[in-house]
């Protein structure tokens, strides 16, 4: 999907670290030997983009070349090459569907219409709320729990269409979803429940 | 020192060349797209791929470096089929968009499509395309027809300095891209273009305008600033088309400053195309004997002693075969009143080392501590700024900086420390009591730079002697190294000390000219090419402008003579550092203009006390007689040193370079449009963005 940054407009005229995150940056530029401070841009990046409601602006990329002295154009490199830095606004709940082939094979397709339904949009659109972006994206690695998406920080596995709209839901309500499966099974464990070894667990 | 095979035959090189080095010692060619012999290693296109033996895969020849006993094939089957194999993954998303593509005749990409391309594609995908960028109005961008190898990045971040292009996105997305749409922040700009192997980037003022087959090609000299760069002169019939650098590894290297390259088109306007004389106020055109004649009258007017009441001043584009006659002319008239120092700065005389850039512009590379003092070299000289930076990337090498620069935060694309802004500063170094002094004196080829800003004032020659003690006390100057260095502006600068273009006994520099003419005592000036001064100072002075354009002279000039600019005449120039070099002519000069000392030996035979030469050789002949130098084409002879400078109070103001608008520094960068613009653009800084409207160029 084409990543285009925000327009002119809607791009933020400055940006500063909060004190509480500019301790935390501190913190990531501490790891890094003396003049090597420019290692340090992923997790600021990263740090900017979660206190700006989950994207980065232009001016959150400026500070942050500022703070480490290196060039503007090296940070728009690396926020332009990761996928995960998001360079226009995204709604509050940012969810990124798995149809990697595993998850394809699994019905990723029902999850991805189930959203657009839901939510009335196209991929890579957010509502008119502002709430929820909906995007398709390679594989998050969650493949034995397929198929699944990821809302902001929280994986949401074995989907189904139903299971699918029940989170966008309880999400819309402004509750929190159980996080993980939605199928009922514990983590990663079998679908129909423990099996290993469990033959031996009754001769003790 | 590993000894390799490369297609039978053996080499020894020095270990870390690369393996295309080594072949290219041999005569051998790789075809090779990112590799640049002055940019850093990328290895990214994959053109230059050899057979290397016992090796599981082709190599890149750019990156691999040698080693004892390699065999390398570079046109075996298994080479020939992996550059076959390159060229055909750049073709994949690469338009078939030559015949409207500027670079079309001149491409690397069309050169080797013809040695290793297929003649159809096996890609029945859509082709990438990608939006055009904004990088100012010198550089035309069509990046559909990018290839990604980051030659134009590693040459904006290593030689220009301007850490602003980059590679945007990934993978199919990549693009190559300033991300914020702004103009680059170089003087160097230009150079993009002859960076890029293809016709990504183009040069925004030749776009569409000739095929490189249909272009007469003229070795010549740049006179933009006092470099001296070697240029070549395209043009087409008697028009300058476009401006391109030569290579002269002491010089230039292979680079131009974007106001030698892109001024051309100022060639064409606001020209003199004819002689003028000021009728009732008005200027009217005129034949070359009416001027003539009109000068003449006023010279007889003046009677017997005529010779204190007339001046000459030499501009800073004028070419030393031109000021030679003009000095001649103006001797045998007994004037003592010449100058060439047109923003007066207080050099010239017997000791050649006072006035030259000694230390040359390839030594900057030796140097290891530098002091720049009343000069910007990034506007004043942009190529001796691009080696200075050479020099600072290389590590360990301090540089200090007095005034010139518009304060501590003015970008020279290396780091320096700002010392002071005025003369006090260098007394303090001169006493030993400043911090720097000690970096001075614990470097072991030190150098100083004075700009036209330290020299060019009042106290200019105080300054100069300042610097001699500078120079003197750490050991600059010894038998292999002389680290005194002045940095002219002007490329008629050295030209015209060589000769002794200079007010003789009892005579009148620029200033004392000017203040002559307003108070009537210095009754006709003859300007060739000089627009620089107080014209509105001149008062009733009878003032002849023999020049090329349209510019302050002429505007004040009561006679006017039109001269050839320096793509219309063979010419000597001499550069800071005292190299002389030929210009030649690649067109005739427009209309009635005549070359410059022929304008002179006509006048003077009218009156009557011809110049001993009719053609340029005898001219030539008769400059080396008067100044040797001028017959050691291409080399820099050591300045001889000795006591100049006057030793006296130095004032208190700033040192100001005299740059304040890099874009409109003479009367062919005033009369450019392209000139224009740039000073717009760079000057006015909230107009530094624009919009390429999303086009990709090719239109599909």
């Amino acid at each position: 999907m084409k990543r285009v940054p925000a327009p002119a407009e809607q791009q933020p005229g400055s940006f500063a670290f909060t004190a509480e995150n500019l301790e935390v940056a501190k913190g990531h530029i501490a790891k890094y030997p003396p003049r090597r401070q420019a290692s340090a841009v992923m997790p600021l990046l990263d740090l900017a983009q979660r206190q700006h409601d989950n994207w980065l602006p232009r001016a959150a990329m400026d500070a942050i070349a500022e703070i480490l002295e290196m060039p503007r154009i090296r940070v728009y490199e690396v926020a332009t090459f990761y996928t995960m830095y998001n360079l226009a606004p995204v709604g509050q709940h940012f969810i990124q569907v798995c149809t990697t082939t595993p998850c394809w094979l699994r019905g990723s397709d029902d999850v991805i219409s189930a959203c657009k339904s839901k939510l009335g949009v196209a991929l890579g659109e957010t509502t008119a709320d502002g709430k929820f972006t909906v995007i398709e994206v390679e594989c998050l690695g969650a493949c034995v729990n397929a198929p699944m998406m990821q809302i902001n920080d929280n994986y949401y596995e074995d989907l189904t269409a139903e299971s699918t709209i029940a989170v966008l839901e309880a999400l819309a309500k402004g509750e929190t979803p159980k996080v993980g499966p939605q199928s009922g099974r514990h983590t990663s464990e079998p679908a129909g429940g423990p099996t290993t070894l469990r033959e031996f667990m009754g001769d003790g | 020192m590993p000894t390799l095979t490369i297609d039978g035959q053996e080499i020894t090189v020095e270990a870390n060349t690369t393996v295309l080095q080594a072949a290219e010692e041999l005569g051998i060619e790789i075809p090779r797209f990112c590799y640049h012999d002055r940019l850093s290693i990328a290895g990214n296109c994959r053109m230059c791929l050899v057979e290397m033996e016992r090796a599981p895969k082709p190599i890149a020849s750019c990156a691999m470096p040698v080693g004892e006993g390699m065999v390398i094939h570079t046109t075996s089957p298994i080479a020939e089929k992996a550059r076959k194999g390159a060229m055909e993954f750049l073709l994949i998303n690469h338009p078939l968009d030559c015949p409207i593509c500027d670079q079309g005749g001149e491409c690397d990409l069309q050169d080797q499509a013809v040695a290793y391309g297929r003649n159809d594609s096996r890609f029945d995908e859509m082709k990438r395309a990608v939006n055009d960028k904004y990088l100012g109005p010198l550089v035309a961008t069509t990046m559909t027809r990018c290839i990604m190898c980051t030659r134009c990045v590693r040459f904006a971040t290593e030689i220009a300095g301007v850490e602003e292009l980059g590679a945007t996105y990934r993978g199919e997305e990549t693009q190559i891209s300033t991300y914020i749409e702004e103009a680059l922040t170089s003087e160097l700009s230009g150079n993009l273009v002859d960076v890029c192997p293809v016709g990504a980037l183009t040069n925004q003022a030749y776009a569409f305008t000739a095929r490189p087959w249909e272009l007469a090609k003229t070795e010549s000299i740049d006179v933009h600033d006092a470099v001296g760069c070697n240029i070549r002169i395209d043009c087409r019939g008697a028009e300058v088309l476009r401006v391109l650098p030569r290579l002269h590894e002491d010089v230039n290297e292979e680079w131009l400053s974007d106001r030698s390259r892109y001024a051309v088109d100022g060639l064409a306007l606001q020209r003199l195309d004819q002689p003028y004389v000021r009728v009732d106020g008005k200027l009217q055109p005129a034949a070359w004997e009416t001027a003539f004649a009109a000068i003449k009258a006023r010279l007889d007017g003046l009677g017997e002693d005529r010779g204190g009441k007339i001046a000459a001043i030499a501009g800073d584009m004028a070419d030393a075969e031109a000021m030679l006659a003009l000095k001649e002319m103006f001797t045998a008239l007994g004037s003592p009143n010449i100058d060439c120092r047109q923003d007066g700065a207080k050099i010239g005389g017997k000791h050649r080392g006072g006035y030259l850039f000694n230390s040359s512009i390839a030594g900057i590379e030796d140097a290891d501590a530098l002091l720049l003092v009343g000069c910007n070299p990034r506007t004043e000289a942009t190529l001796v700024n691009a080696r200075i930076r050479k020099r600072w990337l290389a590590g360990g090498f301090k540089v200090g900086v007095i005034g010139g620069t518009s304060g501590p935060g003015d970008d020279l694309t290396y780091k320096y420390d700002y010392l002071g802004a005025g003369p006090e500063t260098l007394s303090e170094i001169a006493d030993g009591s400043h911090a720097f002094a000690k970096v001075l004196a614990d470097a072991e080829r030190p150098m100083i730079i004075l700009g036209s800003g330290a020299i060019a004032r009042d106290d200019g020659a105080a300054v100069l002697e300042l610097a001699r003690n500078v120079a003197e006390k750490n050991n600059m100057i010894s038998a292999d190294w002389n680290g005194f260095n002045i940095l002219h502006r002007a490329a008629s600068r050295v030209g015209g000390l060589d000769l002794g273009f200079l007010p003789g006994d009892g005579g009148r520099d620029v200033a004392g000219i000017v203040d002559g003419a307003g108070k009537g005592e210095i009754d006709l000036i003859w300007l060739l090419g000089a627009d620089e001064i107080d014209m509105a100072g001149l008062g009733n002075a009878f003032v002849v402008y023999q020049g090329h354009h349209g510019d302050a002279g002429a505007h004040r000039a009561d006679v006017i003579l039109p001269g050839a600019a320096y793509t219309e005449k063979d010419a000597t120039w001499v550069n800071t550092e005292g190299r002389v070099q030929l210009g030649r002519r690649a067109a005739y000069p427009p209309g009635d203009a005549r070359e410059d000392w022929t304008i002179l030996r006509a006048f003077s035979a009218i009156l009557e006390q011809p110049l001993p030469y009719d053609d340029l050789q005898q001219l030539r002949d008769h400059m080396v007689e008067a100044a040797p130098s001028m017959g050691e084409i291409d080399d820099v002879a050591p300045g001889e040193m000795g006591a100049f400078g006057v030793a006296g109070d130095v004032g208190a103001e700033a040192f100001v370079s005299p740059i304040d608008d890099y874009y409109l520094a003479n009367a062919i960068c005033r009369a450019s449009t392209v000139m224009a613009d740039c000073s717009r653009l760079y000057t006015d800084t909230t107009t530094n963005t624009g919009s390429t409207g999303g086009a990709t160029g090719t239109n599909g």
